[in-house]
């Protein structure tokens, strides 16, 4: 079996949640190999991520160099190409990091790839079995990977329960010197700030949130009336916001806002992973969607099969007789 | 600015159920409403707007089946100047590589200044614009949601990141973007836009035309081979209210209570 390296992402001097999700994954490709970790970046922060993951992984391979102190895919990947031996497992978060590094790096390595993976089957043979989702999570699938000139493979988020064993006892091995030529055409300029709104969705105990069954925006005030009887604030899913109809502040998700409320109402959301890795604490979910198959019902506590334009309001009524 | 944008026609999740097939080898595609991928529209959409402003062409590509050829000719009544269509039955079963590798075949055929992909299609893989972009030697950037041009060197972009931050970098052209929904308002199409087009001939071109040998496309150039298809689960699943709307809700409304849901 090629060696697996787990790509670890950090912020500040603390890794991404990932981090430990990745070795867990490698675990269910090889039970008994000893794992390895990469991570790029630059200074103290580095060191500290790196010094921390040698806890987890068997060698750490660090990979200081100045154009990485922001995480540059381009710069990356190509400091990876000559760094990684050919014909190794590579695992990273499917992030908007790894969608950014994996694909690209899969041709340079001349490796097979595959994205947004949930479950890993084991392997036989050269193929790697694994556990996917199209058709934004109405169906699963199982593909296999051809492993034979290693793999790249991006990993959904909280697929996995991360591994805290801690038992690696490894080390950390500094491979800056072999980063080689880093010449990229992307220049990384500076991150903007989401907006503030003027409403706070993180704060609210209870939401109601909209997706694309709400139709037209000239609906959305039946979703605000439900939302004031209930003492609730209105928030949505990514086409509403892809639509112009609300604020990009009122978008629950990774790529919005992340909310802890004690009650989520999903209305008309079909629950992508990107919406519901926006959610969190646990909350009750009250799924309502005209779409049977829709994913959210997997995850929700309480499901109804409605239009949520004649579902709303009926709701609305009999709460306000309260 | 010469423009080409890769769509690809994919079953509308909006309008449809996703049901897997009785032997688990496909989903139901009876009656499936089929539509250009919502990404690849707001690509298309993008680079009409940036020849609007600097001049040039958009052209747009799929590889697919004659059926593909209606999303071309959609998109081209949007406003895109051309359309291409990769057909091949060596072309089936191409994993995200094949369909690259085809992709950039067509590409080279003549000069783009920017490549568009949408950022994921049908199969959420988010894969085929990074690899048409390491293939081709070409700087990448994926999940664009702003295009600005400084000159005919080098655009600045915005890339959606976590939590509605957005990460600015200046790219050198030539380049491939993935782009991301929302970047922009895709115009609407109507019947008679797309009449317009009905007879604009649309050229065909398979692996010979492409120069590209069977093996390194289809079923027997892919690393990645899907085996079946099954019902997901992810969580412990909902339950399901049921009986008359008045039962439902009453029920629903008792539970909200009990979970802090009313106030």
């Amino acid at each position: 079996m090629a060696q697996i390296f787990a790509y670890i992402t950090y912020k500040g001097s603390v890794a991404d949640d990932s981090a430990l999700e990745l070795l867990a994954a490698a675990k269910k490709i090889d039970a008994a190999a000893k794992i390895n970790a990469v991570v790029a970046g630059s200074g103290a922060d580095l060191n500290a991520v790196c010094t921390a993951m040698a806890a987890s992984y068997n060698e750490v391979w660090k990979i200081d160099n100045a154009a990485m102190a922001y995480p540059n895919a381009e710069v990356i990947r190509k400091a990876l190409v000559n760094i990684l031996p050919a014909g190794s497992i590579v695992l990273m978060p499917h992030d908007t990091f790894g969608m950014d590094l994996g694909p690209g790096l899969s041709i340079k390595m001349n490796a097979g790839f595959a994205s947004d993976v949930v479950g890993i089957e084991g392997v036989d043979a050269n193929a790697l079995k694994l556990v996917r989702q199209e058709f934004g999570g109405q169906v699963s699938t199982h593909v296999t990977c051809d492993i034979s000139g290693g793999a790249v493979i991006t990993l959904r988020p909280g697929s996995f329960q991360a591994d805290e064993s801690k038992s690696a006892g490894g080390q950390v091995v500094d491979k800056s010197a072999n980063a080689g030529d880093l010449t990229v055409g992307r220049k990384f300029l500076e991150v903007v700030a989401a907006e503030v709104g003027d409403v706070d969705i993180t704060k609210a105990e209870v939401l109601v949130s909209i997706g694309r069954g709400i139709e037209d925006v000239e609906n959305i005030g039946v979703a605000q009336e439900l939302a004031e009887a209930m003492g609730a604030v209105v928030s949505c899913s990514r086409p509403i916001v892809d639509a112009k109809w609300m604020e990009k502040s009122r978008q629950v998700g990774t790529s919005g806002q992340t909310v802890k409320p004690k009650v989520y109402m999903a209305m008309g959301i079909s629950g992508s992973f990107q919406h519901l890795g926006g959610i969190k604490g646990n909350p009750f979910i009250v799924a309502v969607n005209k779409n049977p198959k829709a994913p959210i019902f997997q995850v929700a506590d309480v499901g109804v099969v409605a239009n949520i334009l004649e579902f709303m309001p009926e709701l609305t009524e009999k709460i306000k007789e309260m | 600015m010469e423009i080409l944008v890769c769509v690809k026609r994919v079953p509308d999740t909006s309008e449809n159920e996703i049901s897997v097939a009785g032997d688990g080898k496909d989903i139901q595609r009876d009656d499936l409403v089929y539509s250009v991928n919502e990404w690849d529209n707001y690509a298309v959409e993008e680079a009409i707007q940036i020849v609007d402003r600097a001049g040039g062409n958009v052209t747009v590509v799929t590889v697919g089946g004659d059926d593909s050829e209606e999303i071309l000719r959609r998109e081209m009544a949007m406003g895109a100047n051309n359309g291409i269509l990769l057909k091949d039955d060596a072309f089936e079963g191409s994993d995200g590589k094949g369909i690259a590798t085809i992709l950039k075949a067509v590409a080279q055929k003549s000069k783009y200044d920017l490549i568009l992909t949408g950022a994921q299609a049908d199969a959420g893989a988010a894969q085929v614009g990074g690899m048409l972009a390491a293939m081709m030697d070409l700087p990448y950037a994926s999940l664009v949601n702003k295009i600005e041009i400084i000159d005919d060197k080098k655009l600045k972009i915005g890339r959606e990141i976590e939590g509605g931050n957005q990460e600015m970098n200046e790219i050198n052209l030539p380049c491939v973007l993935s782009i991301q929904t929302g970047i922009n308002e895709p115009r609407y199409v109507g019947i008679r836009g797309i009449r317009k087009v009905a007879s604009v001939e649309i050229p065909t071109y398979g692996a010979g035309d492409l120069g590209l040998a069977a093996s390194a496309v289809g079923v027997a150039g892919a690393k990645v081979k899907k085996i079946d298809y099954f019902v997901p689960v992810l969580g412990d699943g909902a339950e399901m209210l049921e009986g008359s709307n008045e039962e439902i809700i009453a029920k629903l409304i008792e539970l909200l209570k009990a979970k802090g849901g009313l106030k």
